[in-house]
């Protein structure tokens, strides 16, 4: 089975895409760099990306990655030292925000204290010239859509934070921009509220069609609700891909650390095995590497026996979770390795035991050291 | 039987007291004068009755008056005009990071506020007895650009405070919105800006119609304000009819203060 | 359009949007003090003005006159008793104001919180209300016939008037009285940044309350009790109205003596140089002020 990823690389090599008609946005070699001299700081160096119509893509990574840097050049907030960035194959780096078909929902929501909820979220229309009537259908029809229809005179802060959340959405909807910006929207929600809002956005997202950028720091978020993402750390991209892709697939030791846990083992690779600090061999699927490599193993690829054969070691902690059990091993040669097994199943074990271990060596991620 | 005393890190000795003791002192000139402002009789030292008579009196009074015609005009023009420069004044040192000579122009702004009036009046009357004998013209334009002159700090001021509170996210979601610079400004950056604007406005309106030393050196003969005719009455003693002026400006001061605490405090 | 004309734009909006306000100041407030320092170098005009010929005359007569008949120069008397009084009832002005407005700043941030604003507006009538109106108002209080010397002599305290109006006690209560919320307002501000955590610590580590008060109280509100001093100071300095009302014409201070060579005793170039001293002295108290808060900024 293919991944929708591999999919979209197919299509690109039939030629399938067009570049003009089904990019929503362009980055090129995108570099931002604040001040000047000795004291100026790189928040982006060259980044180049490509971002489909229609599309729920998700730029992840730590604060101070970028990210945010780059979703303020796609909206027109900073204009990039170097590169260029292009909307639906028209060059937008230089455009001024108000004159760009881009609308962004912001991380503190902006909403205009003056100003109604209609009143708000009329406001971009009524700046485009829109005439009173279709401003008022506009608003309707997307407070309709966000479920807000009973608000529309409410002032901003009378309105709780979910709500002003949603009004932020329906503004930044109404006047049906090719691309929605939304950075880090859901930060200042309460966790109820934000899945409640995270399966919102997708649904507004299917049902608009539009094309959504979202800005977060949260891996959870970027998995469950992206069609793609696009890893940053320290000004760059690191690997753009579906949530699948990432996650089983990172290209190296910061994207498999960021999504997800993971353990690292540090390994040589013997033949077509590769053996790991305690002596034993793993049969990992290996790609032409040679000499030393790190193996990224998903704490669920780990599983713990009570029968001591093969690799083996001493649970050292037991952190009840829940659905399921931490269990941090101490292997042979003193490297931990963490495994995440379910509570319920059967023969739970204490800290002391000395336990077996197996690894689904086709799971696990060669990289390179 | 002593009361066990309760030990509160706030209070010192004696400061209750003397905090007392000032709001007294401070008060007691302005009421006693209040009251006397309402004294019948012809007495400033006797007290003759409750009556509105010297009110009628200072009423009637046609250079009390054109004073206070002269005075509100002057105040409303300086007012206006203050206000409307120290408001751009305000978006241009604001909001935009720092800039070459910004320091400068924050110097020049609130020099009023640091240079002695009366010196700034001798200044004033040295340079406009050369423009007057130059152009001949000697009407009010002297005292309105005086006063706006130096009420441009008092209305920079709440203005400055008004658009350092405010969140720049307004003003990039209003051009994420379609809005340009211009509409940008009417649309969003004024509306939230106006109680700043009012506040800043009643301000230099308080600080115009107070003024005396500036007024008294730049005035031509006879374009006495209500305070520089007041300065003119002294005597030995106040007249009760100075005294009833003055009740009447303390009166519009409290007035306007009073609004000026409801602009500021409403919307925050 | 460019990067680079976005970002140059900053300043020159930043100065043509300024440009209005600054065009007013320099024409009407700033520039003219420039006219003032140069009519200190001219020659007294024949009544009132100037004569456009260079001269010391202005500068020397601040201290020194000559004598009509024999030209023998000595030190202006005169001159200097006004300086030395203005000097003189300035600093005490500062002094009683700070008295007085250390404890109702102090009682004004301890309030709870809802009354506090109505304390503090308290202070502000007085401060926003005409000067002129508030030195008529003690001027009511302490005449011979106001309310101070009926009083006195209606409980037989005192047999006759105390003459208080038309001296320098009627001139320094006056100062006190007028520029007493200038002193209270900016120590009233820094008490209410003070984290009165740090007076429990004090307690805790066994300070008396007059130790907490002169160890740790005093010493981190000192930008605000050299913000009052300052305010203070300066007006007291260049005071007109207050010591033209309750002074009479005898006990002038450095406003009124420069007043008077603009009226009365028409010297132009003496008034000129008098202003020029005002304003320097008002520099390099302003020049301390800065240099004493910026050193405690660096303190921390």
């Amino acid at each position: 089975m293919l991944s929708a990823g591999a999919q979209r690389k197919l299509k690109a090599a039939a030629g399938e895409i067009d570049v003009n008609t089904d990019i929503a946005i362009d980055a090129r070699n995108v570099g931002k760099i604040y001040g000047a001299g000795a004291s100026a700081v790189t928040a982006l160096g060259d980044v180049s990306i490509s971002i489909e119509k229609g599309e729920f893509f998700t730029l992840l990574g730590p604060s101070g990655c970028g990210k945010t840097t780059l979703l303020r050049c796609i909206a027109g907030f900073e204009t990039p030292t170097s590169g260029s960035i292009h909307l639906s194959g028209t060059d937008i780096t230089y455009d001024p925000p108000y004159q760009r078909p881009v609308n962004t929902v912001f991380q503190s929501y902006a909403l205009f204290p003056h100003l109604t909820v209609a009143q708000n979220v009329g406001f971009g229309l009524k700046m485009r010239g829109a005439s009173a009537a279709d401003v008022a259908k506009a608003v309707d029809r997307v407070l309709a859509l966000v479920k807000l229809e009973d608000f529309a005179n409410r002032l901003p802060q009378q309105l709780s934070g979910g709500q002003q959340q949603r009004v932020a959405l329906a503004r930044a909807l109404a006047p049906e921009p090719q691309v929605l910006l939304l950075d880090e929207p859901l930060s200042a929600l309460d966790l109820k509220l934000r899945k409640e809002m995270q399966s919102e956005l997708k649904r507004l997202q299917s049902e608009t069609g539009i094309t959504f950028v979202f800005v977060t720091h949260d891996q959870e978020e970027a998995l469950t609700m992206s069609d793609r993402i696009g890893v940053m750390s320290a000004g760059a991209l690191l690997q753009v891909g579906t949530p699948h892709d990432i996650y089983d697939r990172p290209v190296n030791r910061f994207v498999a650390d960021f999504i997800g846990e993971t353990n690292f083992l540090d390994a040589t690779v013997e033949g077509n095995q590769v053996r790991i600090g305690t002596g034993d061999l793993l049969a990992v699927p290996l790609q032409g590497e040679t000499g030393a490599v790190t193996l990224a193993i998903r704490p669920e690829q780990v599983s713990v026996t009570s029968a001591q054969t093969g690799i083996s070691g001493k649970i050292t902690e037991a952190i009840y979770m829940g659905t399921d059990t931490h269990y941090t091993i101490t292997l042979k040669d003193g490297s931990p390795l963490v495994a995440r097994i379910q509570s319920k199943s059967s023969g739970a074990f204490d800290v002391g035991d000395t336990v077996g271990i197996a690894i689904d060596a086709q799971a696990v991620q060669v990289l390179k050291s | 039987m002593a009361k066990p005393r309760v030990f509160d890190v706030t209070t010192l000795p004696g400061f209750t007291f003397i905090a007392i003791l000032a709001f007294v002192l401070l008060y007691a000139p302005i009421i006693t004068l209040v009251i006397y402002s309402f004294n019948g009789g012809d007495s400033v030292n006797q007290w003759g009755g409750f009556s509105l008579e010297w009110y009628a009196v200072a009423a009637k009074n046609e250079a009390v008056q054109d004073a206070t015609a002269r005075s509100l005009i002057i105040a409303v023009w300086a007012s206006v005009i203050s206000t409307t420069v120290a408001t751009m004044a305000a978006l241009g040192t604001t909001r935009r990071g720092k800039f070459t000579g910004q320091t400068m122009i924050y110097v020049i702004i609130n020099q009023p506020l640091m240079v002695p009036e009366i010196v700034t009046a001798v200044a004033l009357l040295i340079f406009f007895s050369s423009v007057k004998v130059a152009t001949g013209y000697t009407g009010l334009g002297y005292l309105i650009l005086a006063h706006s002159a130096f009420c441009i700090p008092f209305a920079y001021l709440p203005i400055k405070a008004r658009l350092e509170g405010m969140d720049t996210a307004m003003e990039t979601a209003a051009a994420d919105l379609y809005a340009t610079p211009w509409q940008t400004f009417r649309y969003v950056t004024l509306p939230l800006l106006l109680p700043g604007v009012i506040a800043g406005a009643m301000l230099a309106f308080i600080i115009s119609l107070d003024n005396v030393i500036i007024t008294e050196f730049v005035k031509s003969a006879g374009q006495d304000t209500l305070p520089t005719y007041m300065l003119g009455q002294l005597r030995r003693a106040l007249t009760p009819e100075v005294n009833a002026i003055s009740t009447a400006l303390l009166a519009l001061t409290v007035l306007i203060l009073t609004v000026f605490v409801f602009v500021t405090k409403k919307r925050d | 359009m460019s990067r680079r004309k976005t970002r140059r734009s900053k300043g020159l909006d930043g100065w043509l949007l300024s440009a209005p306000a600054l065009i007013l100041l320099v024409l009407a407030a700033s520039g003219p003090l420039l006219i003032v320092a140069l009519y200190s170098f001219l020659e007294k005009g024949d009544y009132s003005g100037v004569r456009w010929i260079l001269s010391g005359e202005g500068w020397f007569r601040v201290l020194f006159e000559r004598d009509i008949f024999d030209q023998t120069v000595s030190l202006a008397d005169a001159n200097l008793s006004i300086f030395w009084r203005s000097v003189k009832l300035s600093i005490a002005t500062t002094i009683i104001t700070f008295g007085f407005g250390l404890p109702t700043a102090w009682f004004i941030a301890t309030r709870p919180a809802k009354s506090r604003a109505f304390w503090l507006f308290l202070i502000t009538i007085p401060f926003w209300t005409n000067l002129l109106i508030r030195t008529f108002a003690i001027m009511e209080v302490i005449r011979n016939q106001g309310i101070l010397n009926t009083f006195l002599m209606h409980f037989n305290l005192i047999s006759e008037p105390i003459q208080i109006l038309y001296t320098d006690t009627a001139v320094l209560i006056g100062m006190t009285y007028v520029y007493l919320p200038l002193m209270v307002l900016p120590l009233y501000a820094a008490i209410d940044r003070f984290d009165f955590r740090l007076i429990e610590a004090g307690y805790d580590l066994y300070a008396s309350r007059w130790q907490v008060l002169r160890g740790v109280i005093l010493p981190i509100i000192k930008p605000g009790i050299i913000a009052g001093s300052i305010l203070v100071f300066i007006p007291s300095l260049g005071a007109y109205v207050t010591p033209r009302v309750l002074g009479g014409g005898k006990n002038m201070m450095i406003g009124n003596f420069i007043e008077l060579q603009f009226g009365q005793g028409q010297n132009w170039p003496l008034g000129a140089a008098l202003s020029t001293v005002l304003l320097l002295v008002v520099l390099v108290s302003l020049i301390i002020y800065t240099r004493a808060s910026s050193r405690d900024d660096s303190n921390g």
